[in-house]
């Protein structure tokens, strides 16, 4: 489902960053561990498509994602990738309903109240669907955050660091919440992190 | 949510700067419609109150003042000239007038001036008579729509006349037959709303007393010009006699006249005004204001004729179409000023509609990114701003718009008072359809670089950064 060959990324000439081939398949759960600088975000923004890698290439499903135009790219992502960001931010101007309508448009979808509703309500935060979300605590953004990552049912999802900043029981809550959600859509799930205590939570591990 | 939606819930969210730039906005482009609406109003009503008159014929002084006074009714008097004196262009088989309109003026009835004159500047305006009739005999009048309106005066209604063309319980003549409405003119647009006509004898017969007197023994002198001037001091506008109009005048005349007419004169004027009166230009021993002149048709002798006036007689001859183009160019100088504030204020407005959007920007630049993320292509960043900018500059000119025309409406009555016309707050022109063009275009232009940044954020970078 998700694969990568040879994948390299040159933010300069001195710098150079090589990365191991993934080859993850349909609805596995996978965990990238590495250090601070070891080039983990810029690897999880070339398997989101959001950088283009200078050597190699990433492959979704049967798409190779440079193969793509910039605009098709973009249409690609917003369909089939869900990422979740270290720290939570969304479109400020729009209540937590519109941020995940807004998410289902820009990916060319039709605005499905009904989804959005049920995925708050999994999530449980049902409550705050119509609250501007600068209101919302930080366990809740991160919440609407995995929200907006599900809600087009993505065939990835990537999270970048989503436990540094919790505690050992939220950390355990918010890596529960993933896993069931990938699994209830089928998608293949891979985490990048560096916080060791998720280690022992993922049968699939990569070491960068 | 389309991205008119999130633009609008954009600005919307962004409240101070946003009511910056429309507050700015607003202004530019309500003082440019204002200044459009005004302009053409104006232009338009001294247009039609033109009436292809071709020539007034008044006392001598300012050229524009005479028309302002005669044609406009705006200013005050130059003065009187005698009949006999203007008698020639009066009488009908005149070889180049078609018409000549006598007009007198000088007395008001609650800031509404009271004219007399003949029939034939009904016609002149396409006045017709909405109720009752018009004017027939001495001290009876037909009233202009607004002047019936304003004043609800009705058919029957009986007024005194006051001196002078201010409003002034003082100077109500109080000794003299009251007026008596006889009639009521429907709306024209034309200077005739503002006016309560009747007919020239009775001015005189409010007004006449003392010069009847003084006027015959000046007729058989030659200085007739100097000696009348003291006795006229009882008729009709004397203090405009000597070229300056100053209230002052008119109160201390009035004194002097009220004393007149209780010695000497009420009953004689009142059998005068019974009996059927001699053509007007027969009557040579009084004065009338100013004759509007209607040519049968243009040449060289028509301004031959005009050149003969100003040279050759007491009177001038001011052509409206010459001084209401010198009165424009005045005008104009002021209005121009305004214009180019205006366009200032339009400028800078933009400038904050740029800076706001910029500065939101440096705010929005995470937002932006993740819409990336979402699927958002670069594209679709660059009309989401885009579209920001026109907003703002669609909402500026509604509100400017409004401005605009609420004010019109309400300097709508100040201006009636003050210049004899009624303005119109919601008629619309065709320059502001432009001006929402321009507005756009201004909006369009403001938001292009914020609009190309946001279209280039490199979402990589600005997620790492986040």
């Amino acid at each position: 489902m998700l694969r990568t060959e040879n994948l390299g990324y040159a933010y300069d000439s001195q710098t150079r960053l090589n990365f191991p081939d993934i080859n993850c398949q349909t609805g596995e759960h996978w965990l990238l561990l590495g250090n601070s600088g070891c080039g983990k975000t810029t690897l999880l923004h070339l398997l989101g498509g959001l950088l283009t890698p200078k050597d190699g290439q990433v492959t979704i499903g049967e798409t190779a994602l440079n193969k793509l135009s910039g605009a098709k790219r973009d249409q690609f992502r917003g369909q089939n990738i869900g990422i979740i960001f270290q720290t939570s931010h969304f479109v400020r101007a729009l209540t937590v309903g519109e941020n995940l309508g807004l998410a289902q448009q820009l990916a060319g979808k039709k605005v499905d109240k009904k989804r959005i509703q049920t995925l708050l309500d999994r999530l449980n935060i049902d409550h705050k669907l119509n609250a501007k979300t600068s209101s919302l605590s930080q366990g809740e953004q991160q919440r609407v955050a995995i929200a907006r990552a599900l809600i087009n049912q993505p065939k990835v999802i990537l999270a970048d660091e989503p436990t540094s900043a919790l505690d050992d029981k939220n950390t355990e809550e918010v890596i529960q919440l993933l896993e069931e959600s990938a699994r209830e859509v089928n998608a293949t799930l891979l985490v990048v992190t560096h916080d060791g205590r998720l280690k022992n939570r993922f049968k699939n591990s990569i070491q960068l | 949510m389309n991205l008119l939606q999130l633009s609008w819930k954009n600005i919307i969210s962004n409240r101070l700067s946003t009511a910056l730039s429309l507050i700015l906005f607003a202004l530019g482009v309500g003082l440019i419609s204002i200044l459009l609406t005004l302009n053409k109003q104006v232009q338009e009503k001294f247009d039609k109150n033109l009436a292809g008159i071709d020539l007034v014929i008044g006392a001598k002084g300012s050229p524009l003042q005479l028309i302002l006074c005669n044609m406009y009714h705006i200013d005050n008097p130059t003065g009187n000239i005698s009949i006999k004196e203007a008698k020639a262009f009066m009488k009908p088989g005149h070889p180049l007038i078609e018409t000549a309109i006598p007009i007198s003026v000088g007395d008001s009835h609650k800031g509404y001036r009271i004219v007399g004159t003949t029939k034939d500047i009904v016609d002149l305006y396409e006045g017709e008579i909405a109720q009752g009739k018009m004017w027939e005999h001495s001290m009876e009048v037909t009233v202009g729509a607004a002047v019936a309106a304003n004043l609800k005066l009705k058919l029957g209604d009986n007024f005194k006349s006051s001196h002078g063309l201010i409003e002034d319980p003082n100077l109500v003549h109080d000794d003299v037959q009251s007026l008596r409405v006889v009639g009521v003119l429907k709306p024209s647009g034309s200077v005739l709303d503002q006016l309560i006509l009747t007919s020239t004898a009775s001015v005189w017969d409010v007004h006449d007393h003392g010069a009847h007197e003084a006027m015959e023994t000046d007729n058989t002198e030659d200085n007739h010009d100097h000696a009348g001037h003291d006795h006229a001091a009882h008729d009709q506008d004397s203090h405009d006699h000597d070229g300056d109009g100053k209230p002052d005048h008119a109160a201390e005349d009035h004194d002097d006249h009220v004393g007149h007419d209780h010695s000497n004169h009420d009953h004689d004027n009142d059998a005068d005004a019974s009996v059927e009166a001699p053509p007007l230009w027969e009557m040579e021993d009084k004065e009338i204001t100013a004759l509007l002149i209607k040519y049968k048709g243009r040449s060289f002798r028509t301004l031959n004729l005009a050149r003969n006036i100003n040279d050759n007689t007491d009177m001038q001859a001011a052509m409206p179409a010459i001084e209401i183009n010198r009165l424009y160019s005045m005008m104009g100088v002021g209005m121009d000023a305004l214009e180019w504030l205006a366009r200032i204020i339009v400028f800078v407005s933009g400038l904050s509609i740029f800076i706001s959007l910029f500065s939101s920007l440096r705010d929005r630049k995470y937002e932006l990114a993740l819409m990336r993320v979402m699927g958002a292509t670069p594209g679709k960043l660059f009309v989401l701003i885009i579209l920001e900018g026109l907003l703002l500059a669609a909402l500026g000119y509604i509100l400017g718009i409004l401005l605009s025309h609420l004010s019109m409406y309400f300097l709508g009555d100040y201006m009636s008072d003050e210049y004899k016309y009624s303005f119109q707050a919601w008629s619309f022109l065709k320059e502001e359809g432009y001006l929402l063009l321009g507005a756009l275009a201004i909006g369009f232009v403001a938001a292009v670089i914020p609009a190309i940044q946001a279209r280039n954020t490199d979402i990589s970078e600005t997620l790492s950064n986040g």
